[in-house]
């Protein structure tokens, strides 16, 4: 069966400079007022999938099919690791290709349309090449309001990209990110889905440069350093890289109520204090065995100001 | 200050390495799962009923019913479906908790499958969070090596399997017949109810979803008795719960405490609203639960309280917003998000929510009619109560509250823009040089 077959026939380029120029909001054609305030400018534009032209070679084919029977061994029905398998698919081409579809379609014995509707339903399913890392900015309501909107602003103009696109090296791709459950540290952005915790427009910026330099950068709460979207596609589709133990447990706002606890000794009932409360004033969050990253990096909230 | 913090589950996070089995086991980690394994499994739902343990997931409904909701053994699978899809704006509890303190997931999650006969359980995590994605692996892991999880657990004949599943983008999968859908590998839309998940769930059959903290508060439960959960909170609302401060507060973070605690005695401890500013604004429980003023200071934040005061007691999330904050702004990002989260799968949503933003855009830029706030309270009553799941509801919760509250800000929305009377640069947590100010 060919690739044309597929929902799409065209290469990535062609579509995707057809697409910007249907839509008003593609490249950097949105006023500058609608991108500060993001009212008029559609915050999540969506993009066609995409052929492949290149079928997967007989390697990378043997490497996914093991990949895809691990993945369906994991649940009592096979329709179950369509997710996890479509994780795997951008681990290894970078975004949802029309190759990947078919492949997931014939594990699964579902139709290519079938797996088209999953794909484009959840947002971190890409719909073109993606960059090598993925920044996203909370522009949700708490963290916009802190602060998250002029970070977007600044970096969308650093970058010369807007949400959902990637610089012209595909080093970045740029994206507004709704609530990533992380409110207590806004404004909050995330480096391909690794934290960096209040966050200020000049460490936003540092922290493209620094990535697109090809620098370790390591997040505020997560592992030793950023890995690239590939590889982080590898992880979320359920296999584990040995990072787990890299990085703190919690990072300072988590524990900000257990440590007036331990100040004033407050307790749950029937708890008698013993080794943990010992412990107690011991912060994790200062000390670091495991060779992760420390709060106060240059990406964390070393540029932050109290009010 | 009357009421004191009561840390249970955040008891182990400043460990140097909390994640881990030995730091678990170390503070009496899997000891209740011991317990548990020994009692009789009808036992330990009556002990969850009785200890009072509403959902944590936001809807407060009594953990242990939901439990006992299940139909009799047919000899077929059972499935438990933990929620871990923390998406709601402003929540941000579950993801802390199963970052530095997974195993008290994991153990609740083996006493719950014990106790309800399920032999393969699912934590269904939202993707965006991958170091939680690997800490809750890693954590399942170490069980099985240890054999708290797989064959014969412990020598008691109970098998139980874990999978931990990565999502991949969608609020409405915290939806929990979405969630099963998408579990399933299909788009994370609602189903129609009945039949509820309890008859059938995942794959059809008997199924319990629960919250992560509902969950993660079981093997205390269990280790300590339900007379010490309900000897914490409120008559109605028993037991600890995370609260979590954000936004214009000194020292946001995670405060855990009993259920009816206020927003004044948390602000208290937080160190108050941000130097020079007063509170305008905030959320009980996340963006879909009606916002209040500094007028619910002293509302008990607990499930009856909080709605007898008009909002809802959700998820816990405060978020606060000082008088910096344009009420239209925030809300038009809100219903911002609710449009791009709207699964599609209903009218009122789908097309209510489009048109709720266009509206609320228009009354951003200064630009509103003078229909446009009846125009907005006339599409939320054909949204609320018409919708196929609660994100139709939810959409409508900042806009008829911010209306109720601060009309005349969305009447400001008619010829001046949102910006011009609120300057962004005064709400950032930032110093703004003048150059972005003028950007903006």
């Amino acid at each position: 069966m060919t690739e044309n077959s597929d929902m799409a026939i065209r290469g990535p380029r062609e579509v995707s400079s057809e697409a910007r120029a249907r839509t008003s909001w593609g490249g950097n054609h949105v006023q500058a007022e609608d991108r500060a305030h993001a009212s008029n400018a559609i915050l999540h534009p969506q993009a066609p999938l995409q052929a492949t032209a290149e079928p997967y070679t007989a390697e990378q084919l043997t490497q996914l099919n093991a990949d895809i029977d691990a993945i369906i061994a994991r649940y009592p029905v096979k329709r179950s690791a369509l997710l996890p398998m479509l994780h795997l698919i951008q681990s290894v081409d970078g975004y949802v290709t029309g190759r990947g579809v078919r492949l997931c379609a014939e594990r699964l014995e579902l139709t290519d349309a079938e797996v088209s509707g999953v794909a484009t339903f959840y947002t971190q399913y890409k719909r073109h090449p993606n960059g090598d890392y993925t920044i996203g900015v909370c522009t949700n309501t708490l963290c916009a309001v802190m602060g998250g909107d002029l970070i977007f602003e600044r970096l969308s103009e650093h970058l010369g990209i807007g949400h959902d696109e990637t610089t012209e090296d595909g080093k970045i791709t740029l994206e507004r990110v709704e609530c990533n459950a992380a409110c207590d540290y806004a404004p909050v952005v995330m480096a391909n889905w690794e934290f960096f915790d209040q966050q200020t427009p000049e460490s936003t910026v540092q922290l493209a440069d620094d990535l697109r330099a090809g620098k370790d950068v390591a997040p505020t709460r997560g592992a030793a350093k950023v890995c690239t979207f590939k590889h982080i596609e590898r992880v979320l589709a359920g296999f584990p890289d040995g990072r787990a133990d890299e990085g703190v447990g919690a990072g300072e706002q988590s524990l900000e109520g257990l440590r007036l606890a331990h100040q004033n000794d407050w307790r749950a009932p029937g708890d008698e204090g013993g080794p943990l409360s010992e412990e107690a004033h011991q912060n994790t969050a200062t000390t670091d065995e495991t060779g992760g990253p420390l709060p106060g990096h240059p990406h964390s909230s070393a540029e932050r100001q109290e009010d | 200050m009357s009421t004191t913090l009561t840390p249970v589950l955040t008891k182990q996070w400043d460990d140097p390495r909390s994640w881990t089995l030995e730091t678990y086991r170390r503070g009496g980690g899997y000891q209740a799962l011991a317990k548990a394994l020994g009692s009789d499994p009808a036992a330990l739902i009556e002990e969850v009923k009785n200890s009072g343990l509403r959902g944590r997931g936001g809807a407060g409904f009594p953990t242990g019913m939901k439990w006992s909701f299940l139909p009799k053994p047919d000899g077929g699978p059972r499935y438990l479906v933990v929620n871990a899809d923390e998406s709601e704006p402003g929540t941000c509890k579950d993801i802390p908790l199963m970052m530095a303190a997974p195993h008290t997931l994991v153990e609740g999650v083996a006493i719950t499958s014990y106790a309800i006969g399920c032999h393969h359980a699912f934590i269904y995590l939202r993707g965006e969070v991958v170091h939680v994605y690997r800490r809750l692996m890693n954590a399942v892991q170490e069980a099985y090596d240890a054999g708290l999880l797989g064959k014969d657990i412990q020598g008691t004949g109970f098998d139980l399997d874990i999978t931990v599943h990565a999502g991949a983008g969608a609020y409405e999968c915290g939806e929990e017949t979405a969630l099963l859908d998408s579990l399933e590998g299909r788009r994370g839309q609602p189903r129609l109810k009945p039949p509820f998940p309890a008859v059938e769930g995942l794959y059809a059959r008997p199924t319990v979803v629960n919250n992560v903290e509902s969950i993660a508060s079981v093997p205390s439960i269990i280790a300590q008795g339900a007379d010490w959960f309900s000897s914490m909170g409120t008559e109605k609302s028993k037991g600890y719960g995370i609260f979590s401060l954000s936004g214009h507060v000194t020292r946001p973070g995670q405060y855990e405490a009993p259920l009816g605690i206020t927003l004044r005695e948390l602000l208290d401890m937080a160190g108050g609203i941000r130097d020079g500013h007063e509170l305008k604004f905030w959320t009980p429980g996340g963006s879909s639960t009606p916002i209040f003023t500094s007028e619910h200071l002293d509302v008990p934040l607990d499930f009856d309280s909080v709605a007898a005061a008009g909002s809802m007691l959700g998820t816990r999330a405060l978020q606060m917003f000082d008088e910096t904050t344009s009420v239209v702004h925030a809300v038009a990002r809100w219903i911002d998000f609710y449009a791009h989260e709207s699964c599609g799968k209903c009218t009122p949503c789908r097309e209510g929510t489009y048109w709720m933003k266009q509206i609320m855009t228009r009354l951003e830029h200064g630009k509103g009619t003078a229909e446009d706030i009846d125009t907005l309270l006339d599409v939320c009553d054909n949204i609320f109560g018409r919708s196929f799941c609660a994100l139709g509801d939810a959409a409508t919760a900042p806009v008829t509250s911010g209306i109720e509250h601060f009309r005349e800000e969305f009447e400001l929305g008619t010829h001046t823009p949102w910006w011009e009377a609120f300057p962004p640069a005064n709400s950032a947590l930032f110093p703004v040089t003048q150059k972005e100010a003028a950007s903006v």
